[in-house]
């Protein structure tokens, strides 16, 4: 069945200029593209993209964090007792010195990792902000409040993908 | 020279994780007395009020960042020649170019090993 927008502007166009005519067609085009737009924020909805799967990823994130970070010190409680050790068995004193620090380093993993994933978060937090502008400007009924998120004014980026940082020798280079 | 290893280290990190990591590495390199912040203005109180010998400072907190703390601690008459390395992740040339400016005696990219954290402390140490 033919659409509406479409005969009115069939009707229309013996009577208007080419110019006039061209417009319309331009405007019943921009039509069909924001009600396809609307049609597909309404469908995000409908799969709960913005009220459920992406504050669950976000909140499951958050537990990685949480439990990396409870097994880290956990790790560390191990390690501390560990060096405790040290004065009782002199002949393996080095070897266990060398083995802690070598945990102790390995443990930063969890600060690395947790800022990776904070910046995972703060662009699921941007998304599921511009989910919820997108449904109130097009389906003003199934609209939520989603304050958008700002950034702390001053705070870097946190960990560089390989490719997108200096390395330390070539730090060391600006500090000789 | 001989570094003295008996200055006071302040540890500046909002993350808990980070701040005993970096102790127990400093007590690994033989740094036995160390105090830690979890913000730049609990740090800039203790410094303040206390004897440091050096300050070892992430970047990414809030409300105070690791620059504000260098910037303040750098416009502080008592505190400015305080030795003052940063510890981040972010290893943007800007950034470090930035903090360099802002005055910092050396800059340590995580993640790190204890022998680079003793190398860098030897350094600015040397120059203090």
């Amino acid at each position: 069945m033919p659409d509406n927008s479409s005969v009115s502007i069939a009707h229309l166009r013996g009577d208007l200029t080419a110019t006039a005519a061209s417009l319309l067609q331009e405007l019943d085009s921009l039509g069909r593209i924001v009600s396809t737009a609307r049609a597909e924020v309404v469908a995000l909805r409908a799969e709960g993209l913005d009220e459920d799967l992406i504050p669950s990823a976000t909140d499951e994130l958050a537990e990685i964090v949480n439990h990396t970070a409870q097994a880290t010190h956990d790790i560390l409680d191990a390690c501390e007792q560990l060096e405790t050790l040290q004065a009782a068995t002199p002949d393996g004193s080095e070897a266990l010195v060398a083995a802690t620090t070598r945990i102790y380093e390995a443990c930063a993993f969890q600060d690395i990792t947790g800022q990776r994933i904070a910046k995972v978060v703060s662009a699921l937090q941007l998304i599921e902000a511009r989910i919820g502008k997108a449904k109130a400007s097009f389906a003003p009924v199934v609209a939520a409040s989603v304050p958008e998120p700002t950034a702390p004014a001053m705070l870097l980026n946190g960990p560089q993908l390989p490719g997108n940082a200096i390395s330390q020798s070539a730090i060391d280079a600006l500090f000789d | 020279m001989t570094l003295d290893r008996s200055i006071k280290v302040l540890v500046v990190d909002d993350y808990k994780t980070m701040t005993r990591i970096i102790r127990n590495l400093l007590k690994q390199i033989d740094f036995h007395d160390a105090d830690e912040a979890a913000d730049g203005h609990e740090a800039l109180a203790k410094l303040r009020s206390g004897n440091f010998g050096l300050v070892i400072s992430d970047w990414n907190m809030v409300p105070m960042t690791g620059l504000d703390l260098l910037k303040e601690v750098r416009a502080d008459a008592r505190l400015k020649h305080l030795p003052f390395i940063m510890v981040t992740a972010e290893s943007k040339t800007e950034n470090v170019v930035a903090a360099k400016q802002a005055g910092v005696s050396n800059y340590i990219v995580k993640p790190f090993n204890a022998e680079t954290l003793r190398e860098k402390i030897e350094k600015v140490m040397a120059h203090a």
